[in-house]
């Protein structure tokens, strides 16, 4: 599966234009070309498969590979119906974005002030608070949701938005402390330190200057954390049942019963990928410092 | 940030002056209590999830199960029933293999990709904008796809196999297989993960040693071993730490696609857990399990962090 890459082709910098004998340099393109094209067959080819799957009417599902006659009705069924079973993906998907956006909103709202005096300031606990924060992104997932399943039991929160929300700040609280303590680091404090002589009080500088100078990062942070807590499994699987149940678990319900419905999965699974990979296209730049947790900064 | 405190305090002590709105003076308590007010809600929502941590940890001393609400003391016992059991060992094992494979293949893909989309070819320019798909897919997600592709008898990758006689390849039904076919989904996620951290990483190095090598009439393989890639591992170990920590508690991809089977062959310590404590109901014990798992995570962050640290002092040096 994996391409043979080509170890000769890269000199480290990005003028690296093949050098030295004309017909040797012309090879090392080719063989480089060919490698990068083969990884991305591998990497584009499954998405292709699932919009041909989608759209297969359901009698030619498994009789013809690439010729048939391509149908919507999986799709009307998806996002209607449900199928024989029933299953409200509409509702799985209106579910995903409320908590998504909850978790993002709630992070945004506690986070950024957090992330403001982490930078700004060094106090007693700060540094333990923001490594305590970062272990939760390593910590398994389980060793929080196994007592939580049963208090939430307990607490009336199970299959709840609320209960959703509070849980994915595991997900999102971390990585917009984080990152937005970086941008606000890098941040020079002089512009603050004017606001300040100018008769601002402090918290009239971080809304009017140090909030907009960091609007770009505060987007990217807040598309991520949509994103990874859109894509998240484990919670809603353990968490919810059927009130707050959302895509990424909804995905699986197709595959149920005696019978699995190929066509309808992949419609249910491409229905569930588009509001992230929109997201991702409009933060391509910011994506680096997001995922690294700002340890490599672009 | 002192610097900013005192101009704060001489701000506020020394009143703009001529200023309409002059500011109110804060007394000193108010100013030092500041960065911890912005902090509480943070605290407080770290509280409300070290709690059911703790709370966690403190489940595990008893043998609280559905069948028993109500639990008695039994201190360590379900640690030493743990690590008794070939449960425990097989599933460590197979999460082991599953991380390191996966890591070592994505590592090696991932800077490769990085290295032939670093030429700046027009073919590189224009697939680097797909680059981040895979990745912004949910895991559980690629799992599904993969599991309908590799379906053995009406699968589209057997089909497309037929030809090269290979088309009963059964993927997901040998251990072995099961096992490679999971890590296969986990590097078809990841791989773009860590192409995107070293491409960022070939794009900040310096330019001068690699002029210098240039004139000295330095070949490609030596500029690569020698400048490439002790600078650009840095970059790359930030990812392999991510991965390689990601990937011992994987749970999505497995869950979907296999299920832990065939037997239990792709059990791996999260899935394990799953079991104990949803499936069996048995909260104690499987807690106990992710206890374990979280301690190991947690010394191999402190030994990989150390190791981090020394290596990118000593790209600084070679980068001098």
């Amino acid at each position: 599966m994996s391409t043979g890459t080509d170890t000769k082709t890269s000199t480290g910098t990005s003028t690296g234009k093949g050098r030295g004998g004309a017909s040797r340099g012309r090879l090392v393109s080719v063989a480089a070309n060919a490698a990068l094209i083969a990884y991305f067959v591998f990497a584009l080819f499954p998405v292709a498969w699932m919009v041909i799957l989608s759209i297969k009417p359901a009698d030619q599902l498994f009789n013809t590979y690439f010729s048939f006659s391509p149908t919507l009705e999986t799709y009307r069924t998806v996002l209607g119906a449900g199928g024989d079973e029933g299953v409200p993906f509409v509702r799985f998907f209106v579910n995903s974005l409320v908590v998504s956006l909850g978790a993002v909103a709630l992070s945004l709202a506690i986070g950024l002030p957090a992330a403001y005096a982490a930078a700004r300031w060094r106090f007693r606990g700060s540094e333990n608070l923001m490594f305590t924060l970062l272990s939760f992104r390593f910590a398994p997932e389980l060793t929080v949701i196994i007592p939580l399943f049963v208090l939430y039991q307990q607490l009336g929160l199970f299959d709840t938005y609320v209960g959703m929300i509070w849980v994915l700040q595991l997900v999102t609280l971390p990585l917009i402390v984080w990152i937005m303590r970086s941008y606000f680091s890098d941040l020079s404090p002089e512009l603050e330190q004017a606001a300040l002589l100018d008769g601002y009080t402090r918290r009239q500088a971080f809304v009017r200057i140090a909030l907009p100078l960091v609007k770009p990062g505060i987007a990217a942070v807040s598309l991520l954390a949509f994103i990874f807590a859109w894509n998240n499994f484990v919670f809603p699987l353990i968490l919810t049942s059927s009130e707050a149940q959302t895509v990424t678990v909804g995905a699986l319900s197709f595959l149920g019963g005696d019978r699995p419905k190929y066509n309808l999965t992949a419609a249910a699974a491409l229905v569930s990928v588009v509001p992230p990979l929109l997201l991702a296209l409009t933060i391509q730049r910011y994506l680096v410092r997001g995922l690294s947790f700002g340890a490599v900064k672009s | 940030m002192a610097a900013l405190t005192e101009t704060e305090a001489a701000a506020e002590a020394a009143p703009a002056p001529g200023r309409p709105d002059a500011p109110r003076r804060v007394p000193r308590w108010r100013r030092s209590l500041r960065p911890y007010l912005l902090i509480v809600p943070a605290l407080l929502l770290t509280g409300g999830i070290l709690y059911p941590f703790g709370l966690g940890l403190y489940y595990t001393i008893f043998d609280f199960s559905a069948t028993k609400p109500q639990p008695d003391m039994v201190g360590l016992e379900n640690y030493l029933t743990i690590v008794k059991q070939d449960a425990f060992w097989r599933s460590a094992l197979v999460t082991v293999m599953y991380a390191v494979g996966a890591t070592a293949v994505e590592t090696v893909l991932g800077v490769g990709v990085a290295l032939l989309l670093n030429r700046g070819t027009r073919l590189g320019r224009t697939l680097e904008k797909v680059l981040i798909l895979p990745l912004m897919i949910a895991p559980v997600i690629a799992a599904i796809m993969w599991k309908l592709m590799l379906q053995p008898s009406v699968g589209v990758i057997n089909y497309l196999l037929r030809p090269f006689g290979l088309g009963g390849v059964q993927w997901t039904d040998t251990p072995t297989g099961a096992l490679l076919s999971s890590i296969m989904v986990d590097v078809w996620v990841y791989t773009p993960f860590v192409a995107i951290l070293a491409l960022a990483g070939l794009r900040s190095l310096p330019r001068s040693p690699f002029e210098a090598a240039a004139v000295d009439g330095a070949g490609r393989w030596f500029t690569f071993r020698r400048l490439t890639l002790p600078m650009l591992w840095p970059y790359v170990l930030v990812a392999v730490i991510f991965r390689f920590m990601d990937s011992l508690k994987v749970f999505d991809i497995i869950y979907a696609l296999t299920e832990g089977g065939p037997g239990d062959s792709t059990v791996v310590l999260q899935i394990r857990a799953y079991l104990e404590a949803i499936r069996f109901q048995r909260y104690s014990f499987g807690i106990s399990y992710m206890i374990i798992l979280w301690a190991v995570v947690y010394l191999a962050s402190m030994v990989l962090v150390r190791y981090l640290a020394r290596a990118q002092r000593r790209a600084a040096e070679v980068s001098q």
